[in-house]
């Protein structure tokens, strides 16, 4: 009693395509936001503070994504009492995991500027927040863009693993698809394809971008 | 907040869960090993091989590089056996994280082969080198000195990732995690656990990679 891989079965992988993409989305947004904090932390002043965010960062990078989602699904049934819905265990773990790697991609790209753009700041004098939001960052911010982009390609690859825990994105669509269809031979290779047409445009944008930002950086870096 | 944590149960399957973070550790250096030849030899035909080669070489770590590991594991195991070729999880868990490190490993080593000074390749030929033996004499060594720190961050990366190679019951430190708890009914603990062991084993092995980088690259050396 199985059916073939139909126009509607395609359509299925297509609705599963949306939600790899609506977690995606909200793991970078939420993890824009944390990664900006981690990396203004890992580039303070305060030791303390900056042990800690390496620690976390540390963490996220040191361990499974796997592991973190299990711990985010099963902790948070266990905080709070009841088995949960995947989504919100989802969201958090990829967003906790963006956050760590979106933290140090941009550190690097904050320690990047030269000392003297910091000097002549507050040589002018700005204090060290507008010395951070009007002279570092918009620097910071074109030497991250192409690694950010890349990133952005090993999260939405990385969101398959949601699969795990029931959350039914893209490869849990085709898992589901499979399980009615038995043609894994089909349907894996057609996942496959969506994703390469999600992330292969970002890869080489990403490349395209490493490439501008060299060359206009070899001009300016020229005495 | 009324959960009452209780580790003494995962002490007491500890033995178990060594026995799967074991398995995670030969699965990684296997693949290491395997992907590791695989990717030089491809960067050597990405370099050097006819044209039809060079761009198969890059279509397929293109394929590699963007798309999950998870769905790469899914049609070696799941979809090829439709055309005949079945593999055990575990042979299946191996040879998809080779050949998923070899992709990655393949760009890589473009990079430090690029990093290569050009007089040195056109020295190679008027010494009357071979393509081949330029690779070998010239180009191989200094290229790999160039990219070790990326090629370990690949290894570490792989052995993390080896994790979901549990989605296909191959019996690793996760999937001996997951059958635990689910005997136990306590998965938090385990899962906690087994997340320290991953932390531990990542840091042990970026400590064993810079001691194997001193050994191949620095030992001997005089200081600069």
């Amino acid at each position: 009693m199985s059916r073939d891989f139909d126009w509607s079965a395609f359509v299925f992988l297509l609705g599963g395509l949306r939600w790899t993409i609506v977690l995606s989305f909200i793991a970078f947004a939420g993890g824009t936001i944390g990664g900006l904090i981690l990396a203004i932390i890992r580039t303070s002043r305060y030791a303390a503070l900056r042990a800690l965010a390496a620690a976390y960062i540390g963490l996220i990078q040191g361990t499974p994504v796997l592991m973190q989602l299990f711990i985010a699904f099963y902790g948070l049934a266990v905080l709070t009492g009841v088995r949960i819905d995947p989504w919100p265990a989802v969201t958090l773990a990829f967003t906790m995991y963006a956050a760590a790697f979106l933290g140090e991609i941009w550190r690097g790209a904050i320690q990047a500027i030269p000392r003297t753009q910091w000097e002549a700041a507050a040589a002018l004098p700005l204090s060290p927040a507008a010395q951070l939001r009007h002279v570092i960052l918009p620097q910071a911010f074109r030497i991250a863009i192409p690694p950010t982009v890349g990133f952005l390609v090993q999260l939405i690859k990385g969101t398959s693993i949601a699969s795990i825990i029931g959350f039914i994105e893209l490869t849990r669509a085709g898992q589901l698809i499979v399980n009615v269809t038995f043609q894994p031979m089909i349907v894996y290779p057609i996942i496959a394809v969506l994703y390469f047409a999600l992330c292969w445009p970002l890869s080489l944008a990403a490349l395209r971008l490493e490439g501008r930002i060299d060359a206009t950086l070899g001009v300016a870096q020229r005495p | 907040m009324n959960y009452v944590f209780q580790f003494g149960i995962v002490r007491d399957h500890l033995p178990e869960l060594l026995n799967g973070a074991w398995l995670t550790l030969k699965l990684s250096v296997g693949a290491f090993l395997l992907g590791f030849v695989l990717a030089v030899v491809l960067a050597f035909l990405r370099s050097n091989g006819p044209r039809a080669v060079r761009v198969a070489v890059g279509a397929y770590v293109e394929l590699v590089r963007n798309t999950p590991f998870l769905v790469q594991l899914f049609i070696l195991y799941f979809s090829l056996p439709a055309i005949g070729i079945r593999m055990e999880a575990t042979t299946a868990a191996l040879v998809g994280m080779a050949l998923n490190f070899a992709g990655y490993g393949t760009e890589i080593l473009r990079s430090g082969i690029d990093a290569v000074p050009r007089p040195q390749i056109e020295a190679g030929h008027s010494l009357g080198f071979s393509r081949l033996e330029i690779f070998r004499h010239i180009i191989v060594f200094q290229a790999l000195r160039t990219v070790y720190p990326a090629l370990a961050s690949q290894f570490v990366l792989l052995m993390l990732g080896s994790s979901i190679v549990a989605a296909i019951s191959a019996e690793e430190l996760t999937a001996v995690t997951n059958s635990l708890q689910s005997t136990t009914f306590r998965s938090f603990e385990f899962y906690f656990v087994a997340t320290g062991i991953y932390l531990a084993m990542s840091l042990a092995s970026r400590l064993a990679l810079h001691g194997i980088y001193w050994f191949v690259f620095e030992r001997g050396q005089p200081t600069r």
